[in-house]
């Protein structure tokens, strides 16, 4: 079983050279510390930042300098800075390579839920219609259930959706599985997890292919 | 040509009860904070604020929140304040959400004299209710219409007599969007400077869109979530 910090790790193998990726807030974000050797990557943060960097050093914080999710960031020699409308022309136009976002819900069909509990929970949804309503390559960083052990791969979301049939992979505690003909795919085992306990933790329909490989962190 | 105003006092005066405000920033990055000060001095109610975020709690627009000033408000996320949430669920305050991009996308075309436009943002979830679908290239996308202010209100780094401003770092934002889609466009800036000063080649906003200009008194510019990394030894 992973922990956030390993599902961040398996989603950075999916990274190619040349990229521009957007990371979503929570576990995405922590993709950017695991961008392999070798690689040169660009992060898109939708308030306008092309070639975000590290944190800032300590006293070197600018409150005109931040991310997507509010922190205090710096800007990489060779990047940009540009309006919102500006950024989600980059989005909207397909110019991101990656996306990755974090989930309540994924349907089996690729639709995802991610803003909204009606009643109960309104933060909004931010960039995120635009991002899974234009990107190719929708990655979902997510626990595979939730914190009452309920599934959150499901046959139908039953929450707001976010997005129709847009997600490609999804990334998780458990297991790594592509959405394909209106199923999850098993693609890889997190370390020591079985076939078994992947299939009991997903309630949408779940294919299983011949040999699982385990995933190599 | 002389757009230059003193206070945010004079810079807001005509904002009146019930009117459409667009306001810049995004979280507490270049929002215009001087003015949102005045706002809350001045009591207008019944606002309608556009803007990408409510402020949190006790600053930005949570000010004009807790002071129950705003009966709408049109936003992408609102996640960090507490009492705005609190005020939606009750049915207090009538709340419009919309995804980010076509937020700013249609405070662009309300200032560009483009009425409407298709995205694909929001198609199959409850943001396309009642909008028309159209396919382009086999791709479904909703019409989404254009965003106007009675006033927008932006914050800028440094502007002109002319109007003409520069932005820094993120606080950019929504800032030239809206700067363009309202009737009476406000700016505070952090500095005024001669004209000629800025370079034309920079300038982010050329001042046609301006009408009000002044230099704020004081500027927190509060940071939302510090994050820093230690120095190496």
């Amino acid at each position: 079983m992973l922990d956030k910090i390993g599902i961040a790790k398996r989603i950075a193998q999916e990274l190619n050279d040349g990229w521009y990726v957007n990371l979503g807030i929570g576990i995405p974000t922590l993709v950017a510390n695991y961008v392999p050797k070798g690689l040169n990557v660009e992060f898109q943060s939708e308030n306008g930042i092309l070639g975000m960097g590290a944190f800032p050093y300590e006293g070197e914080e600018d409150a005109d300098y931040i991310n997507a999710g509010k922190q205090t960031v710096t800007i990489l020699p060779g990047g940009s800075i540009f309006d919102s409308a500006t950024s989600f022309a980059m989005i909207r136009g397909q110019h991101i390579q990656m996306t990755v976002l974090g989930a309540m819900e994924v349907a089996e069909n690729g639709d995802i839920a991610n803003w909204k509990i009606p009643g109960k929970m309104v933060k909004g949804m931010g960039g995120a219609m635009d991002l899974v309503a234009s990107a190719d390559n929708i990655i979902v960083a997510m626990m595979h259930t939730n914190k009452r052990g309920k599934s959150k791969l499901l046959k139908r979301c039953s929450l707001p959706l976010t997005g129709v049939a847009c997600v490609r992979r999804i990334v998780t505690n458990m297991a790594v599985l592509d959405i394909k003909d209106g199923a999850f795919v098993l693609v890889e085992r997190a370390p020591g997890v079985s076939v078994e306990e992947i299939q009991n933790a997903t309630e949408g329909k779940l294919v299983v292919e011949g040999e699982v490989p385990e995933m190599k962190l | 040509m002389n757009k230059i105003v003193n206070t945010a006092t004079e810079a807001t005066k005509g904002i009146q009860d019930g009117m459409t405000i667009m306001l810049g920033g995004f979280g507490l990055c270049g929002i215009p904070e001087n003015c949102i000060a005045e706002l809350v001095k001045m009591c207008v109610k019944d606002l309608t604020c556009i803007s990408n975020n409510a402020g949190v709690d006790d600053f930005g627009l949570g000010l004009l929140l807790q002071k129950k000033q705003i009966r709408k408000m049109i936003s992408s996320y609102v996640g960090e304040n507490d009492e705005f949430e609190r005020q939606m669920l009750s049915g207090e305050l009538e709340v419009d959400l919309i995804p980010q991009g076509s937020l700013a996308s249609r405070c662009q075309a309300g200032g560009a004299g483009v009425p409407a436009f298709y995205t694909p943002a929001g198609f199959g979830t409850e943001v396309a209710h009642g909008k028309e679908v159209r396919y382009f290239n086999g791709k479904p996308h909703i019409l989404e219409s254009a965003l106007t202010a009675d006033f927008a209100i932006v914050k800028a780094w440094k502007g002109d007599r002319y109007g003409n401003l520069v932005y820094k770092g993120t606080a950019r934002n929504f800032n030239p969007l809206m700067a363009m889609a309202g009737k009476i466009t406000i700016a505070e800036v952090e500095e005024i400077v001669e004209p000629g000063e800025l370079d034309p080649n920079f300038v982010h906003t050329p001042g046609i869109f301006i009408q009000r200009i002044f230099q704020g008194d004081t500027f927190e510019k509060r940071i939302e979530q510090r994050t820093v990394r230690q120095k190496e030894s």
